[in-house]
């Protein structure tokens, strides 16, 4: 019994490496939204792609809250590339693995971000609580669905963008930025562990006048859902959200996979790379490559980034903000 | 799963068992199968506790976040095991004392939150509890009560979890009880209710008592279920499951581990709780 | 029927009521039962299949033929046809050391037994982490012995059987502690050897409530969520069990496929209760009289 226990377990975990002789498995760790785009990406890149010794490539998806995979990265997942919603969960797993290398965001073009985002605001049909900007989010009685900053990128993103916004109002008067972003999220209808649950929070189980969430992921509900059911506000101010990719070298070269790795990266650098991006609502930097239609959608709004002086980069901004006994671990306590 | 009374068997049967053959084989099996599984993992958290040593443990343990989710988890599985015991001695009544129709159904039903994954009940009931569901629609808009998506909804969901366990416990033991102390009681002139909470229920009480101990122990550790209907904010729904997978999440493995512990101290403590309700049962009543 | 007989009905009537509720009690209570039951048991398992069916058939259908949900439903059944076995094997060499011998230590035995139902599935995945981790004292080694649990099958089968440890045997102890160990006595000494002993008289003996523990294993084993959740990675296709892949799906706004795959396993519920119920009805005396998990 115990050896064919044994022998079962090893046939599993052979079968679980899928790896065929004719084909080349790749792990793509990322983040939440890009379920859709990623579906259509790896498609393209396997259509078109033969190692040197001719052989195709099959890519496996892992989708979750970035934090959540990262920390899975860290505990040993086997991903071969990580496509993840920030380039601080990319610097963890760089320092605590050394995976990879610490020079990563120069390794591709545009701080290793092939693409970028911006966050906006989802209202209900008819926008009832005449939601207009950040503002309306602080209001009492106005009730905002966002994801857990602590286990979410995009949710980290959400909330700088808030606090960039208030940092504004307040001219960088830091106790009355961090009340109003308080605020917003003393109004949370539910923290999920991720975009896409915040999202389906809001949607099918009709919780929230509000969801803050990342551009693409609010153009994907507005196409799922009937027309006008929602409705998309661009906030006065938001951020320029850049989330990165890697290649995980020290898993990679254990596998074999590192040139095939770095290629599919690389495409989506590539004009069809772009294109398939644009299509899935994130915003392409080659504009060339996309299709005007799919470039009409994005609207001008105006950003910040996360490496201005006011954040002073990832590393700064994840310390002060999302670290335990941050400035968000703060918003909950009860006041005494 | 409780511990199942095991009667001692009198000095002179001690001899007679030992006839059987396997003691070593079947005894060795069990014990190394167990510390395989469970044991060697459990003291693996049991280290990794240990290495935090007592100011951080403490630290973590007393931070007003992991107090709050503590006590949720405990309170609501609390509120859940006494409606859970209210409402399964009621079921277990009905299914032992009455006959109608579909009641073999009904009995069977009672089974299905053993037999239903928590995430699928966890999707069932967020749909039915949300603000728009079935449910969540019609008590919002007549009682003002809002289930989905707050502390309320934990409890909910708690409730189904573990509402099998009172009625599973009391059922066999409803069963049993001799009815002609009823029979008795009623003949020398005492009313129905009288008899049931003068001479029923007294007999029932261990029963009683490992149910409510069972379902709430059950209620502590869940998570499958509640996720998808708490709101899952700190201090207001974030039980303390939970808050383990964020500490991880956040590659805060110290907290995970202190919070992990503190639950599993616990779980000690429910289970040898529910030992000594169970030893004080068959001591009393016989039965257990 | 003769004033005597009349008398002696009357009488019965009169005890019967006396010793029972009134008719209107009694119709309330069941009511109750049936309120609470149907409102807190039934309604969500309607709602798994009318969500499942919302969006036609078609939806249904196609959700379950998926690649992903194929995949998901081939590693929940391995996962289920490793960890019931082995916590069948287990159960049987568990409780047939409990119930045939007396030892010093039992009890403290039965509650470690025990443990696995107490912890909170999130803590048995925890523990999985911390042992196999890329950052546990075994990780390294495992790394270079390129032996993969976390995040991989194997990982998912311990984590599962954690979780379904206690289910078989805590079935069988009472019900072979409750027939006792004559009848293996009598076979022995009539000279049959234990494992011969074993299968023609204990067995036949157990054989329904040790299939009703392995349908309740095998149950929990296909649904866990919480300790999976923790070790797999979700990876989609490789590491996704059915219950994962119905959070995915619930959350990548396609309900309708949730549900849908969701009332897979909802059937497997209803079937494992139906098996039960069938059991309990034919062969009443050789389950075990009380069921816990």
């Amino acid at each position: 019994m115990r050896r064919r226990f044994i022998a079962a377990v090893a046939a599993a975990a052979l079968s679980a490496c899928g790896v065929a002789s004719n084909e080349v498995t790749l792990l793509n760790a990322s983040f939440d939204p890009t379920g859709d785009l990623y579906e259509e990406f790896n498609a393209a890149f396997s259509a078109q792609y033969r190692t040197p010794d001719g052989k195709t490539v099959s890519i496996g998806m892992s989708h979750g809250g970035s934090g959540k995979q990262t920390r899975s990265v860290i505990d040993g997942m086997p991903a071969d590339v990580v496509t993840l919603a920030l380039q601080r969960d990319i610097d963890q797993i760089a320092e605590r693995t050394g995976k990879i290398p610490a020079n990563w965001r120069g390794l591709l073009r545009h701080n290793s971000s092939p693409y970028t985002s911006t966050i906006v605001l989802l209202v209900r049909k008819g926008n009832p609580k005449a939601v207009h900007d950040w503002d309306d989010l602080a209001r009492p009685g106005v009730s905002v669905v966002t994801p857990n900053p602590k286990t979410s990128g995009g949710a980290r993103w959400n909330y700088l963008a808030a606090w960039a916004y208030a940092d504004r109002k307040f001219g960088g008067d830091e106790a009355r930025t961090g009340e109003f972003v308080g605020a917003i999220y003393r109004n949370a209808a539910k923290l999920d562990s991720g975009a896409r649950g915040s999202t389906t929070t809001f949607s099918k189980q009709g919780t929230g006048d509000v969801l803050i969430t990342w551009e693409n992921e609010g153009y994907q509900l507005l196409l799922e859902s009937s027309p006008g059911e929602f409705e998309m506000i661009y906030p006065s101010l938001s951020i320029l959200a850049e989330p990165p990719v890697a290649v995980v070298a020290g898993n990679a070269e254990r596998h074999g996979t590192l040139k095939v790795a770095q290629d599919y990266l690389l495409y989506l650098y590539s004009p069809e790379g772009q294109r398939i991006i644009a299509k899935n609502y994130f915003r392409p930097f080659d504009r060339t490559a996309a299709n005007p239609e799919d470039l009409a959608r994005f609207r001008d709004v105006e950003m910040v980034s996360v490496d201005d002086p006011l954040f002073g980069g990832w590393k700064a901004a994840q310390k002060k903000h999302f670290d335990a006994d941050g400035v968000f671990d703060q918003i909950y306590k009860p006041a005494k | 799963m409780t511990p199942k009374a095991i009667s001692k068997p009198p000095r002179a049967n001690w001899r007679r068992r030992s006839v059987l053959p396997g003691f070593g084989l079947s005894l060795g099996y069990t014990i190394a199968y167990l510390s395989l599984v469970v044991l060697i993992p459990l003291a693996g958290l049991g280290i990794s506790s240990a290495s935090l040593g007592w100011n951080e443990f403490w630290a973590i343990a007393f931070d007003p976040r992991v107090a709050a989710a503590l006590q949720l988890s405990f309170g609501a599985a609390l509120l859940a095991a006494i409606v859970n015991t209210v409402f399964g001695v009621l079921i277990a009544w009905v299914l032992v004392r009455y006959r109608f129709p579909g009641r073999r159904w009904l009995d069977a039903a009672v089974d299905l939150p053993f037999a239903l994954p928590t995430a699928v009940a966890g999707i069932a009931l967020a749909t039915l509890y949300a603000p728009n569901g079935v449910f969540g629609a019609t008590l919002e808009s007549v009682f003002g009560l809002k289930i989905g998506f707050s502390a309320i909804g934990v409890v909910f969901a708690l409730i189904f979890v573990g509402l099998p366990f009172v009625v599973r416990t009391v059922q066999p033991v409803l069963e049993e009880i001799d009815r002609e102390t009823e029979e008795v009681s009623a003949t020398l002139g005492a009313g129905r209710w009288r008899t049931v909470t003068r001479v029923i229920m007294p007999g029932l009480l261990p029963a009683i008592l490992t149910g409510f101990a069972l379902s709430f122990a059950r209620g502590v550790g869940e998570y499958g279920s509640v996720i998808f209907i708490a709101n899952n904010l700190p201090f207001q729904s974030e039980i303390a499951p939970l808050l383990i997978v964020i500490k991880l999440d956040e590659h805060n493995y110290a907290g995970a581990t202190a919070i992990a512990t503190i639950m599993l101290v616990i779980a000690f403590v429910m289970l040898f709780v529910i030992n000594l309700l169970q030893a004080w049962s068959r001591k009393w009543f016989g039965h257990d | 029927m003769t004033e005597a007989e009349k008398s002696v009905m009357a009488t019965r009537r009169r005890q019967k009521q006396a010793v029972g509720e009134g008719p209107l009690t009694r119709a309330a209570l069941i009511a109750v039962a049936l309120a609470f039951l149907g409102i807190m048991l039934i309604a969500p398992l309607l709602v798994v299949f009318a969500e499942a069916f919302s969006r036609g058939a078609g939806v249904f259908f196609d959700a379950l033929v998926a690649p992903h949900t194929m995949s998901a439903l081939q590693l929940t059944l391995l996962v289920a046809a490793i960890a019931v076995p082995a916590n069948l094997v287990f159960g049987i060499a568990a409780a047939w050391a409990i119930t045939k011998f007396d030892f010093k230590g039992k009890a403290f035995l039965l509650t470690l037994i025990d443990l696995p139902f107490a912890v909170s599935p999130v803590v048995s995945g925890l523990i999985f982490v911390l042992l196999f981790g890329a950052n546990s004292a075994l990780g390294p080694w495992l790394d270079e012995m390129n032996i993969k649990i976390l995040f991989a099958v194997p990982g998912i089968v311990i984590a599962t059987i954690f979780i379904t440890f206690p289910f078989i045997a805590r079935e069988l102890i009472p019900l072979m502690e409750q027939q006792g160990s004559s009848e293996e006595e009598a076979a022995v000494s009539l000279g049959a050897g234990g494992w011969r002993t074993f299968f023609l008289v204990t067995l036949p003996n157990v054989k329904w409530g040790l299939l009703y523990g392995v349908l309740l294993c095998n149950a929990r084993a296909m649904g866990e969520f919480g300790a999976v959740s923790v070790v797999s990675g979700h990876i989609r296709g490789q590491t996704n069990t059915l219950p994962l892949h119905i959070e995915i799906l619930y959350h990548d706004n396609k309900a309708a496929a949730a549900f849908a795959v969701a009332s897979l396993l909802a059937m497997l519920a209803l079937v494992t209760l139906a098996v039960k119920t069938v059991l309990e009805a034919r062969f009443a005396g050789s389950l075990a009289a009380q069921r816990r998990h």
